[in-house]
């Protein structure tokens, strides 16, 4: 067949893993971005790793028994606790090593939670797993509500958003009233290494900041925007382009602290106005002028604080 | 043989984990339960043990953290208590859904409200149904020899599912005892090492903790309880062999002077001891009184305790915990449910006592036992309350 426009082959990425971790068939929505972003992270690490993940849409859409979607030693005990779990399979496998029971030999530890399972019921061990070093590289995948239990608010919905549990009404006129919880700096305040956002868009980003984790001697937190369609309301081919947007109007800027030094990795010239980020989305469909530009005002404000913050 | 000293029971074993070679142990202190896991993180600190002590910011982590060490392959080991025991009470029950062999050692403590520090069974009956393996203890060398019989139980391939060592708080944790302690080459003769039938590793890929439809939950529980129940010869195993190796002999179901009994008192943990001095004293009166031990609670001897009490004419049930508004307090029910069918069966008493560190002494016993007799309603009484 001749190469045309529409049938272009594109040409492999350099250091691209072809490996896949979680292979297809799961139960994903279509156009789901979250579970592109748990196939990115694996792609980063490789086989020698182990995955303790909390209850939450990735669990759910890869393990319906006897069925498995995972290609790498994977373990669900709870929602809460992805990354006590963790703890314990470093803490296990370390005591194991040096008696010489298992090959002694490095293995990632990886733990994943969504928002919800990161944000707010896990938020305690979650931090006890930081605060103990544990060599741990903690992920949550972040798509802003609980949406395997049908779209609730979160700690991390962000200011202005509908979900279930946030509608808006004639008392909440914009939905969600919290502005987003600020996970990377409560984590980079615990110390640790390595903190940092990314987005499964821009995935070369996403994969390096990974394999940056693995190398650092403790624990790393990884914080994902990870479009959901359905949550999200939007068409399954947008949640590329939503995240595209997220970064490129400063809602979800791409940065990363390196032992206590911070560090923007995308700076657009000139920021897009939120107002092309809000449109399109169902869940901010209710949003007048009023709060668009408030909202957009606290962005700007928390976007100037972090460009200082990285210089 | 290993050498006998008096020590403080809490002491003892965490020296028994020590033995054990445990791999990791991780555990948030609670009254009484603190001294176990005090001494762990010593002899951790010291270099004295091997094993990765991972302070824990919570109960729930606790049990989080061991289900991920023993999903591992690791020997995992956690202690708690009451309010503890509460709040990792989701995963406790994951714990053994998931078959992970894991070792608790709990001290049995008194539920809030109101807050109580002292002993009785409350917090283990909220866990009854977890499918754990419970077993009680009567004195400090039974705790003792309990540690290093729960590794073996749990860690067989057989079984596979997680255990729990009963300990009553204060009145057993917090006294000395003399104790003879195990040599190294005892426990290596008595404890293998643990070979996982699936590890979480690379070398081999797993998935542990799916989800399951209603297709299959039921199956699933179904084999959880096989499994249970079927752990039952290999726990009566592991105590033949510790009786080869210590002299001492461990049975689901122990009689003290039962064999012509009329009346029998039956009962959990170190109450036992108190209960067998009424048992003297009713003698020495020429009451025809025998007691009846029960130290296996999960998976439940039915036909053992049937052989124990079928002959009497009426049995006390001493139950440590209540029951909120249930026909029986918790032991009494099995006891009442397993003799239903049994054309010769006693009568069934039941009397709640020592609940939240209430003293229960030899005399009380005796009085519970006059109570009980004279109380027609096969109801329940709940002894020793102040009006
Ligand atoms: C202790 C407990 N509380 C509540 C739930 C119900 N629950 C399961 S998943 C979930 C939400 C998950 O949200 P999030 O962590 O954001 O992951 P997502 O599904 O959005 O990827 C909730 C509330 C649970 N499983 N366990
Ligand atoms: S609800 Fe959202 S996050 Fe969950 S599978 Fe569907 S698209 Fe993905
Ligand atoms: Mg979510």
């Amino acid at each position: 067949m001749a190469e045309t426009e529409k049938n272009k082959v594109i040409k492999p990425i350099k250091n691209f893993a072809m490996q896949e971790y979680i292979s297809s068939g799961h139960r994903a929505c279509q156009g789901c971005a979250e579970v592109l972003a748990v196939r990115h992270v694996l792609k980063a690490i490789g086989p020698d790793m182990i995955l303790a993940m909390a209850t939450g849409c990735m669990e759910i859409i890869s393990s319906p028994y006897p069925l498995t979607s995972w290609n790498i030693p994977w373990i669900h005990v709870a929602f809460e606790n992805a990354a006590a779990v963790a703890s314990g399979v470093e803490s296990g496998l370390k005591a194991l090593r040096r008696k010489g029971r298992v090959p002694d030999r490095d293995v990632t530890i990886v733990a994943m939670g969504g928002d919800g399972g990161t944000t707010d019921i896990g938020f305690q061990a979650l931090s006890g797993m930081m605060e103990r070093g544990h060599r741990v590289i903690y992920v949550c995948v972040d798509n802003e509500a609980y949406m395997n239990t049908g779209i609730q608010r979160s700690s991390s919905t962000p200011f202005g958003a509908t979900t279930t549990t946030s509608p808006a009404g004639r008392v909440k006129p914009a939905g969600e009233m919290t502005w987003k919880k600020d996970m990377v700096a409560i984590a980079a305040a615990h110390g640790i290494p390595y903190a940092a956002t990314a987005c499964p868009t821009f995935f070369t980003d996403l994969q390096k900041k990974i394999q940056k984790a693995k190398e650092v001697d403790g624990p790393s937190y990884i914080h994902i925007l990870s479009v959901c369609p359905t949550g999200w309301r939007i068409p399954p081919n947008k949640a590329i382009e939503y995240g595209q947007l997220a970064v490129d109007t400063g809602v979800f800027p791409l940065y990363e602290v390196e032992k206590g030094v911070w560090k923007l990795n995308r700076k657009p010239k000139e920021l897009k106005p939120i107002s092309e980020y809000f449109k399109g989305q169902g869940r901010y469909r209710h949003l007048d002028e009023k709060f668009t530009s408030e909202i957009q005002d606290k962005i700007t404000e928390k976007w100037n604080k972090l460009v200082k913050f990285c210089e | 043989m290993g050498r006998k000293v008096g020590v403080e029971v809490s002491i003892a074993a965490a020296d028994a984990v020590g033995l054990c070679d445990v791999d990791v142990v991780a555990a948030y202190p609670i009254t009484p339960q603190t001294h176990v896991v005090e001494h762990l993180s010593e002899l951790c600190a010291s270099g004295s043990l091997d094993a990765e002590f991972v302070p824990v910011e919570s109960e729930h982590s606790a049990m989080s953290v061991c289900c991920g060490s023993a999903a591992a392959g690791a020997r995992t080991f956690t202690a708690t208590s009451s309010q503890g025991l509460a709040l990792m009470a989701e995963i406790v029950f994951i714990a053994s859904s998931m078959r992970l062999p894991i070792v608790m050692f709990l001290a049995n403590r008194a539920l809030s409200s109101p807050l109580s520090i002292w002993n009785d069974h409350s917090d283990t009956m909220m866990v009854r149904d977890s499918g754990w393996i419970q077993v009680f203890c009567e004195n400090g060398q039974e705790v003792y020899d309990a540690v290093f019989h729960a590794f073996r139980v749990a860690e067989d391939a057989r079984v596979s599912l997680p255990v729990m060592i009963n300990v009553d708080g204060f009145n057993l944790t917090h006294v000395i005892e003399p104790i003879e302690f195990w040599t190294k080459e005892m426990t290596q003769k008595y404890l293998p090492e643990f070979k996982p039938i699936h590890r979480l590793h690379p070398d081999k890929v797993v998935t542990m903790g799916a989800f399951g439809m209603p297709e299959i939950y039921t199956e699933a529980k179904m084999a959880q309880n096989d499994a249970l129940l079927k752990s039952f010869p290999v726990i009566k195993q592991g105590w033949d062999e510790l009786a080869d190796l210590t002299g001492r002999k461990y049975s689901p179901v122990e009689t003290y002077r039962t064999e012509d009994a009329e009346t029998i008192i039956l009962g959990m943990g170190s109450i036992c001891e108190t209960a067998s001095l009424a048992v003297d004293q009713m003698r020495e009166r020429g009451k025809k009184a025998g007691l009846v031990k029960l130290r296996l609670w999960r998976p439940l001897p039915v036909d053992d305790i049937k052989k124990a009490i079928a002959r009497a004419k009426d049995v006390l049930v001493l139950d440590r915990a209540v029951s909120f508004g249930a026909a029986n307090a918790p032991v009494t029910s099995e006891i009442r449910a397993i003799m239903y069918h049994e054309s010769n069966r006693p009568n069934i008493h039941n009397v709640i006592a020592g609940l939240g560190g209430r003293d229960v002494t030899p005399d009380h016993v005796i009085e519970m036992l006059e109570m009980a007799l004279a109380d027609k309603t096969h109801g329940y009484n709940i002894f020793g309350v102040r009006s």
